[in-house]
């Protein structure tokens, strides 16, 4: 059966297209896109993906705006079902901003926006997202953003670390991310939160394909299912 | 009614902006300087009767991030602050 997955387009993503690209490259199958003030979302959802980008411009704090648009209810519902949703750096501060992932994406720590080519840590190759990674994995993954500096109290890390929720670490200091933490899933696994852009990371004209894996994971764990 | 919205980072969360304005103060030769925070101001004006909770629920939902921001609400009598 087809893979049926849909994107979100707010004002000012800016990877819609390529997330889309990565979808059907990987897939098959091109993904819906949906509109930031569409209600609903298309019926019987495999995936649902928030892009990268400057939803609102970044007004206010990084993802606000967008995680209280029309749509967010309908993915919040839809992640609540046990939808896989993967949200990549502007997709994450919207994830964390209509807190169905906890913490809080600040200011990278030096002030700068942070455009290069990281090695990441696959620190879980257990979720629905990852499984297509070796448990300690190392991977190059490009992250281009101003606020990736993700937060969270002591206990919220413990618990994330304790819980295996820690999906990707950045393998050197990056952003100021407490713990060098790139990537959280949620209590149930099918949320996933991430700043670096594995779906920039899918042709190896384009600098490496260490992203594919985390695309055949999604794809493939539910062809299986 | 004139409400002001102060936001700011909680005590304990690094606050790279403040730090940066606090080096640029010392670069500047300004001495004395022992630590900087910077905040947000919304400044609003609201419609006469609006209650403390409508407001309180308008701070947690949006205007603040309760992760690592605290507010505090601000009323202004009508004579004050220019908006």
């Amino acid at each position: 059966m087809a893979f049926r997955a849909a994107f979100v387009t707010f004002p000012g993503s800016n990877c819609d297209r390529d997330m889309a690209v990565a979808l059907e490259a990987i897939s098959g199958t091109a993904p819906i896109r949906v509109w930031h003030g569409d209600a609903d979302l298309p019926e019987r959802l495999d995936f649902i993906a928030l892009p990268g980008g400057f939803s609102y411009g970044d007004y206010l704090r990084s993802g606000a705006m967008a995680a209280h648009s029309p749509i967010m209810r309908a993915v919040k519902d839809a992640a609540l079902r046990g939808v896989p949703v993967l949200g990549v750096c502007n997709g994450f501060q919207v994830l964390t901003e209509a807190g169905l992932l906890p913490g809080a994406l600040m200011r990278n720590v030096g002030q700068t926006f942070i455009c290069r080519t990281v090695p990441l840590v696959v620190e879980n190759a257990q979720s629905l997202f990852t499984a297509g990674y070796r448990q300690g994995q190392e991977i190059r993954i490009p992250v281009a953003h101003h606020d990736g500096n993700y937060f969270a109290d002591d206990a919220t890390l413990d618990r994330l670390e304790g819980e295996g929720r820690v999906a990707f670490r950045y393998r050197e200091t990056c952003n100021g991310s407490r713990r060098d933490i790139a990537g959280i899933l949620n209590e149930a696994g099918n949320v996933l939160g991430m700043m670096p852009h594995p779906e920039r990371a899918i042709e190896d004209d384009h600098g490496g394909t260490d992203g594919r894996a985390l695309f055949e994971s999604a794809v493939g764990g539910l062809v299986n299912a | 009614m004139k409400v002001r919205i102060h936001v700011s980072l909680k005590p304990g969360v690094l606050d790279p902006q403040g730090r940066a304005v606090h080096h640029a103060l010392e670069g500047l030769g300004f001495s004395g300087v022992e630590d900087v925070r910077v905040g947000r101001l919304i400044e609003m004006e609201m419609a006469e009767g609006t209650s403390d909770e409508a407001l309180d629920e308008m701070c947690r939902k949006l205007l603040a991030n309760m992760v690592i921001e605290n507010y505090r609400i601000e009323k202004l009598p009508r004579t004050e602050g220019a908006i």
